[in-house]
């Protein structure tokens, strides 16, 4: 079956996410920081009336936080526990599953993103892990 | 087929047709009739479809013995009896766990139905009815104005026949011969009726036999002897005809004969009315259709609407700018609009109160019959409107409240006679509106708290001190049967000893923003006032600013808000603390407890809020002012945050937080 993903990246890293977990693709917008919220959640956005939870990526992953630029985007993912934005440096196409490979995940590259990511997608001039949004959550209460 | 798509649907149905058949039975209870059972019978036999078609067998096995049942007593062929319609009550309880399990995922298998298949099963086999028997044979509806004439015949001596004629297969000319079993007749007596009429006979409109309705002074042997010797007649039967009973004289005298309702016995003619009632009913119900939408869809279009009135505002701010008549205009019937639109959406999600109401007939007559009280439930303001999500909550706390009534407030028969009461119990259940909240009331007309008693169990309990329990009120301290493991039965009734307290359902109608509270005169009863908010999602807030970040704290646990200043702040074991009325309340700061980075000014405002008798003052910096907030879920996510319990979206579609004071304490 065909398979489709929303490819972003985080610095000069590439991630897909099925295109059919995602509902929409927002520019950074106010966020309400939630007090006492662990420190990756941002905070809430008003999304057309739904109040949404936005995760900031880059602490989800380890990475340091920056400032939004204007090709920051908030990817808002249909989750098994309702609807949740992502922040990320930049969204930057969808790629088909004809354009690529699906490879296992290397042994040597294991490491503490691995639980997220469940395949390592190549093509031609294209190379970007495939991260599995439920298990982002999922996971937060266990740290 | 793939069910789970038609589960919804399936619960909604049996939980109508479950609700429709408790209230049937109930009348069937009181007053019975014959249109009561046809209605049972109806949702019985759909509930069996339906549950058959799902692969629910167990519910498809109850509904079809229950069918089964009612199809007899429907045809006349059995009566209905007491135990049959305890056997259906039970059934339809067992019926509404299994539906509650198969909404919780479960197959309906819950529940063991044996016995009461049994019981069912055992009505089925059981001895028919005698009495209509006889009558069943009779193709005949007689109405009053034949039987009048039949009466006077039989008493000037004459028989009333009922003869079945049957001419033969090969018969050429029907209509010929049957003029000629006729001609015969005429010379014997009179023909009364013909079935079919007379003239369908004469028209050949008929198949081979025909019945005729006869009176003679003849016996039914010479009547045979005379119409077997009409050719190609083949067979002839003559019986006395017993249409008419005893009791029907009666009726022949009440009822003008120019009606030419068909006679039945009298308790029947009551019956043809009550059809008619209800076919008035029905014809009222069909007038206000209904569809079913599926409540996510409602809440979108809220959320949506609610997404466009904030456009709405930056709108009339543009043009306020602009100042442009035209643009002005046209803004303002948007506006003017959109404010009816608002009131409609927000009662789309109303539902009348009757759903709850609806099953609680059934529930007291259960109650009371198991711990032999006699209790009359009065029921009014049914048609009350609620929000859905209320609707949904507020059955299981109503439920306590009611039982406890019954079990607590309400006195045997022989006490209520002894203490010059009538024997049965008045139980009155209420719904209105005032203001924008819901009122329902419980009230007994029974012995009321025994306020003396609640009093020494909570000092024993240690709820209170001797000090408070002299300084209270006794509807103060029959209000203590709300407080935590109270409970004042002597006697541990299977309904009392559930170990579930009042408490928990204090604690239900609080959390959807209601309030109980409770009057009670020793010997003549006890009140119970729930009050519930109208819609669960608007309520009136107090907005206040810390540093950069708005929150919202509801104006329900607020006191008053009041400035302080730097120098009245005083130290208690080691808490910040400030004298309110003589009273030494603790301080909160907002900023702290949220870790916000501000400066607090020298004076600053504070918003006093309480949780029951205890008293916090949380400090912010500003006040913004009082405002209607919608309330939305921060979602499962964010969900134990603490002293938060939510948020809403400002006027600038900005989103701010909902402090739950009760965290604060």
């Amino acid at each position: 079956m065909e398979q489709k993903w929303v490819v972003f990246s985080l610095e000069e890293n590439t991630y897909g996410i099925d295109v059919q977990s995602v509902r929409s693709i927002e520019r950074i917008q106010p966020i309400t920081r939630v007090p006492n919220a662990p420190s990756h959640v941002k905070g809430v956005i008003n999304l057309r009336g739904v109040v949404t939870p936005v995760i900031d990526l880059r602490l989800r992953l380890g990475y340091e936080e920056i400032d939004p630029t204007d090709e920051t985007r908030i990817l808002i993912a249909s989750l098994n526990q309702g609807d949740a934005g992502f922040i990320v440096d930049r969204a930057n196409e969808v790629v088909e599953s004809d354009e690529v490979r699906i490879e296992p995940i290397p042994e040597s590259s294991r490491d503490m993103l691995s639980a997220h990511l469940t395949a390592i997608a190549k093509g031609e001039d294209k190379l970007f892990s495939l991260l599995d949004a439920n298990a982002l959550f999922e996971e937060q209460y266990a740290e | 087929m793939d069910v789970n798509e038609y589960l919804g649907l399936f619960l909604d149905e049996s939980q109508e047709h479950i609700q429709s058949i408790n209230t049937q039975l109930l009348k069937l209870e009181q007053s019975g009739g014959a249109d009561v059972v046809q209605e049972i019978f109806r949702s019985a036999h759909t509930l069996k479809g339906m549950s058959s078609t799902m692969g629910y067998e167990r519910v498809a096995n109850l509904t079809h013995e229950m069918e089964s049942a009612l199809d007899l007593v429907r045809g006349g062929k059995k009566e209905s009896n007491q135990l049959l319609l305890d056997t259906m009550f039970i059934a339809m309880e067992q019926m509404e766990d299994m539906i509650a399990n198969i909404e919780n995922g479960g197959q309906g298998a819950n529940v063991d139905v044996t016995e009461t298949v049994a019981a069912f099963q055992a009505f089925i086999g059981g001895k028919e009815v005698e009495v209509e028997k006889t009558s069943d044979t009779s193709t005949f509806e007689i109405d009053l104005y034949t039987n009048s004439v039949i009466e006077q015949a039989k008493q000037t001596g004459f028989e009333a026949f009922q003869i079945t004629v049957k001419l033969s297969d090969a018969v050429v000319l029907k209509a010929a011969r049957a003029y000629m079993v006729f001609d015969r007749l005429q010379e014997l007596g009179e023909v009364v009726r013909t079935h079919p009429e007379t003239e369908e006979i004469e028209q050949e409109q008929f198949d081979l036999s025909f019945d005729v309705l006869f009176l003679s002074q003849e016996t039914a042997e010479v009547i045979e002897h005379a119409i077997a010797q009409v050719s190609e007649v083949e067979r002839v039967e003559v019986t006395s005809f017993t249409g008419t009973t005893d009791s029907e004289p009666e009726v022949a005298v009440t009822a003008e004969p120019i009606t030419q309702e068909p006679v039945q016995p009298v308790i029947a003619k009551e019956e043809q009315k009550e059809t008619k009632d209800g076919k008035e009913q029905a014809a009222a119900q069909a007038q206000a259709k209904t569809i079913r939408v599926n409540l996510e869809r409602i809440d979108r279009l809220m959320n949506l609407f609610e997404e466009f009135i904030i456009d709405r505002g930056r709108l009339e701010r543009l043009a306020d700018e602009v100042g442009q008549p035209e643009l002005n205009e046209t803004v303002e019937k948007i506006k003017r609009g959109t404010n009816e639109l608002q009131s409609l959406v927000l009662t789309l999600r109303m539902m009348p109160i009757e759903q709850v109401f609806n099953r609680f007939p059934r529930m007291v007559r259960s109650v009371a019959k198991e711990i032999h009280k006699k209790v009359q439930l009065d029921i009014s303001g049914a048609e009350t409107e609620l929000d859905r999500t209320v609707i949904d909550e507020i059955g299981d706390p109503l439920v306590h409240l009611i039982r406890n009534a019954i079990d607590h407030g309400i006195e045997r028969p022989e006490v209520r006679l002894q203490a010059g009461k009538p024997e049965q119990g008045m139980l009155s259940l209420r719904a209105y509106h005032g203001g924008n909240r819901v009122f329902i009331e419980i009230e007994d007309d029974g012995a009321g708290i025994n306020v003396d008693k609640v009093r020494a169990k909570a000092l024993e309990r240690g709820v209170i001190s001797d000090e408070e329990a002299g300084a209270m009120s006794d509807n103060e301290l029959a209000m203590l049967i709300f407080a935590p493991g109270f409970s004042t039965a002597d006697v541990v009734t299977d309904l009392s000893g559930r170990g579930v307290g009042l408490d928990v359902v204090k604690n239900k109608i609080e959390s959807l923003g209601g309030v109980v509270s409770l009057e009670t005169v020793t010997g003549h009863g006890t009140k119970f006032q729930v009050s519930l908010p109208l819609t669960l999602s608007i309520i009136s807030a107090m907005l206040v600013q810390v540093g950069e970040e708005s929150y919202a704290i509801p104006l329900t646990s607020i006191l008053e808000t009041t400035l302080l200043d730097e120098a009245d702040i005083l130290t208690a074991h080691r808490e910040r603390v400030f004298d309110f009325r003589g009273q030494l309340v603790p301080l909160v700061y907002l900023k702290e407890m949220f870790g916000i980075e501000t400066e607090t000014k020298s004076q600053f405002p504070v918003v006093v809020v309480r949780k029951g008798n205890k008293l916090v003052g949380v400090v912010v910096n500003d006040l913004i002012g009082q405002q209607e907030i919608v309330m939305k879920p921060l979602g499962t996510y964010l969900e134990g945050i603490p002293a938060i319990s939510g948020a809403t979206i400002l006027g600038d579609g900005r989103v701010a937080l909902i402090v739950d004071s009760n965290d604060l304490f």
